[in-house]
């Protein structure tokens, strides 16, 4: 009777340490799952969560941010390595879509479809979208390029390895294997600026206040007061790399 | 300044509509065309010796130690277009020390280590451990001690040892199949799972991978084992041909079903980037894609190993045939691979513009370099047939 | 009963413990110290990223000692463009106070690629010149003051 007890009792000590063995299994599971699938986790609240606008409406396509942003991060000045650069997009009457962006835009653009032909035009600078899920990120194999507490994707040069499996997975083509580094390079949303307290470069010499960037966790900063007030949207939503730059009067012909 | 890049200049003026400034220098040439057809060889050749060992098909016996030291010949060579098409590549060692567990690149040192020391090494080593006990016994001088470091100072060869490792052989074997099948699969998942690239990205990459894998490694030991028939002066056991062309008529069938399935849905879908794909394959991947991927690669073949499984006529046609089937097969895979990795990186991440790569013959990313990977592989079976012949292997006993 | 363990396997056992204790040694001397620190990076990542020298001074850098051209610009519709946007990098100028380690650029090219005749520009957003047709055998700034454009010259 008594060793039915103890029998009995084991059995359910065994039955529930089974269990419990099992949930913490299924979480961590469910967990590190889950961290495969996000690169990014949401970080310490108490720093800023960066996210940039661009007002698609307000740029003139002048260049100064293509061309500040080489002077100020070094980059190579030949037409292939951009950090950020600035496309036209011309619409024609009959549908067809014509897009240029002439050595990034740093030289300007001139107008190449006659203004009888044109159905709308207007310029969208690109530059890194700063994904909270990166694609990017998910696929360096050696942790190389990271997101940082403050949600900037940047990039190790010192321990980049230079397979180049991150330029491919970056739906948005912001990055490029520097090539005088060696290593993979990308806007660092001027990291080295803001933590002095200064904007980014681009951000500093656009004329038109055409760039914004801001903490998306303060919810009077000026960037969310814009984000509420206006419709704005991320490039190839469909792929969910959690993009944090935010067109506005984005146009559906750009990708 | 044009000096500095002139072959991008080059680029830049065949460029055709739009593409994002960063994607006219290409970033995986020839060199991460050969990775996959190399990895593909081995898993293909590994699965070949284990039909022979799982299935017991006898006729496959005279394949079984070529298949596995053709695998292991190409395995060792296999991630060397990888390293040597890094960037730095003195830092590849950290895909090792601090893999990412989110990124499908970083698994490959484990699934290659894994598959190199825990199933290739192993098979091996359990089958020719009996004979390198014998032969450390016979030779003199530096290749005994070559023979007794290789079989871990191990002599046992009492029966009951010698059983085991038929037994612990068997074990590894059917390890190895599903092995075989991740390492290529996973080859095929590096490229499947890039959302950014739609010419990718589909679940079916690693199927897809999987049976050309297949297909061209038994293509390759078919030919390998017609080379050393012929280089030893041995008649070539056409019955041993019959068996293996069976094989890759039907692994080819399912490989050739397969992609046309992928191919039936990305037209049928018809997504966002159709309109771009469509003009990439009419246009600049008309040649390898329809003529030497499906053409020469697999409808030919097709035809002709259709034809091998009804004709039982002349023995010298029939090897032939298959002497050339085989090459063609290859030819198809390997175009395969180039229509994968380059043609993924011809059009624009905007679907709305191409841009063009043209393979240089020297450098570290050029043709020669390639084919340098490419033969090398060829070099190490030399040796290990050498170090480690088949035919003057210790016959097994029958139980 | 005694287990029975084949020999064979007993040296492979020794064989691949020695690879692993051997590849675990080389990880301990070989993964960098600050690896992990915040997450699947090396940490002393983020102070190499923050360690760039700036090129771009930033606005105020300039007003430290160029007020008087702020207080015109302040009059016209340059008024909030940064000095930065047209005279380029600053900070070698900044630390030196050298004049020529700053840009004055005075081509119609450089007017031009703000107020070039650009279709994609808004109209009423920016003043657009046809530079073909507009003053040809001029610089824009014989005219006009850069820092106050319609505050003609002559």
């Amino acid at each position: 009777m008594g060793n039915e007890g103890v029998k009995s009792s084991r059995r359910k000590f065994l039955k529930s340490a089974a269990t419990a063995s099992g949930a913490i299994l299924g979480y961590s599971l469910l967990k590190s799952s889950q961290y495969l699938v996000y690169a990014a986790e949401p970080e310490d609240p108490n720093l800023p969560w960066y996210g940039i606008v661009i007002d698609v409406e307000k740029c003139i396509g002048c260049g100064a941010c293509a061309k500040a942003c080489k002077n100020e991060n070094d980059v190579p000045v030949e037409p292939f390595f951009f950090r950020t650069w600035v496309e036209q997009y011309t619409v024609k009457n009959d549908g067809s879509v014509e897009i240029q962006s002439p050595n990034g835009g740093i030289d300007g653009f001139t107008q190449t479809v006659p203004d009888e032909e044109i159905f709308k035009s207007f310029f969208v600078p690109k530059m890194c979208n700063h994904c909270a899920k990166s694609p990017c990120v998910q696929v360096c194999p050696v942790g190389a390029t990271y997101d940082s507490p403050e949600g900037i994707v940047l990039v190790d040069e010192k321990y980049c390895i230079g397979c180049r499996y991150c330029v491919q997975a970056c739906p948005y083509g912001c990055r490029f294997i520097h090539p005088v580094k060696k290593v993979a390079s990308k806007c660092t949303l001027c990291y080295h600026r803001i933590k002095k307290g200064l904007a980014p470069a681009c951000m500093e010499t656009c004329p038109t206040g055409a760039r914004m960037y801001g903490n998306l966790r303060d919810k009077n900063s000026e960037i969310v007061k814009f984000l509420k007030e206006h419709t704005t949207q991320v490039l190839r939503p469909n792929l969910n790399t959690g993009a944090k730059l935010y067109y506005n009067a984005l146009s559906s012909e750009v990708r | 300044m044009e000096s500095s890049y002139p072959h991008l200049y080059e680029i830049l003026s065949h460029i055709q509509g739009y593409i994002f400034p960063n994607e006219i220098d290409l970033q995986w040439g020839i060199l991460i065309v050969v990775y996959p057809f190399i990895t593909g060889l081995v898993a293909g050749a590994f699965i070949l010796a284990s039909l022979e060992r799982v299935f017991k098909d006898k006729v496959l016996k005279p394949t079984y130690q070529i298949a596995l030291l053709t695998a292991l010949s190409f395995l060792l060579v296999a991630t060397m277009p990888l390293i040597s098409h890094l960037a730095q590549p003195q830092r590849a060692y950290e895909i090792m020390i601090t893999p990412h567990s989110s990124s499908a690149m970083a698994i490959f040192g484990f699934v290659y280590l894994w598959y190199l020391m825990v199933v290739l090494l192993l098979e091996i080593w359990f089958d020719y451990r009996h004979s390198m006990v014998v032969w450390a016994e016979e030779k003199k001088g530096i290749m005994k001690w070559v023979y007794r470091i290789l079989t871990l100072g191990l002599n046992d060869i009492s029966p009951r040892t010698v059983s085991w490792d038929r037994k612990l052989g068997y074990i590894i074997t059917v390890v190895g199949i599903p092995s075989a099948f991740i390492l290529h699969g996973y080859v095929g998942f590096i490229f499947g799972s890039i959302k950014a690239n739609p010419w990718w990205s589909t679940p079916l990459m690693p199927i897809i991978f999987l049976f050309s894998a297949m297909v061209s490694g038994i293509a390759m030991v078919m030919l390998i084992y017609m080379a050393v028939s012929y280089i030893r002066t041995r008649t070539l056991d056409v019955n041993v041909l019959d068996a293996i062309g069976k094989y890759l008529f039907f692994v080819l069938i399912l490989d050739f079903t397969i992609e046309g399935l992928d191919q039936i849905h990305r037209i049928y879908v018809a997504e966002e980037s159709f309109e771009t794909i469509k003009l990439l394959v009419e246009g600049k991947l008309y040649l390898t894609l329809f003529i030497s991927q499906g053409l020469i690669g697999t409808l030919i073949p097709l035809g002709v190993l259709a034809f091998l499984q009804f004709y039982k006529g002349k023995i010298k046609l029939r090897k032939t045939l298959y002497f050339i089937t085989g090459i063609m097969v290859l030819i198809g895979v390997y175009s395969m691979r180039w229509n994968v990795v380059i043609g993924g990186q011809l059009f624009s991440k905007s679907f709305s513009g191409f841009t063009s790569f043209k393979v240089g013959l020297i450098g570290i990313d050029g043709t020669l370099m390639a084919i340098f990977w490419l033969l090398l592989p060829f070099g190490i079976l030399t040796f290990l047939l050498w170090l480690l012949p088949p035919w003057k292997m210790v016959p097994e006993v029958e139980e | 009963m005694k287990f029975y363990v084949p020999p064979q396997l007993k040296r492979l056992a020794i064989a691949f413990a020695v690879f692993i204790v051997l590849f675990l040694v080389l990880r301990k001397f070989l993964v960098p110290d600050s690896f992990g620190q915040y997450g699947h990076y090396r940490g002393d990542s983020l102070a190499d990223n923050a360690l760039p020298e700036i090129h771009y001074a930033g606005q105020q850098a300039c007003l430290d000692c160029h007020q008087d051209i702020e207080d015109l610009k302040a009059k016209d519709v340059h008024a909030r463009i940064h000095c930065e946007t047209c005279h380029g990098p600053g900070q070698k100028h900044v630390l030196s106070g050298e004049a020529s380690d700053i840009l004055k650029p005075d081509s119609r090219e450089f007017c031009g690629n703000c107020h070039g005749k650009n279709a994609a520009k808004k109209p009423g957003t920016i003043v657009q010149v046809q530079l073909s047709e507009h003053n040809t055998d001029k610089k824009c700034i014989e005219c006009h003051n850069p820092h106050q454009p319609w505050e003609m010259k002559e």
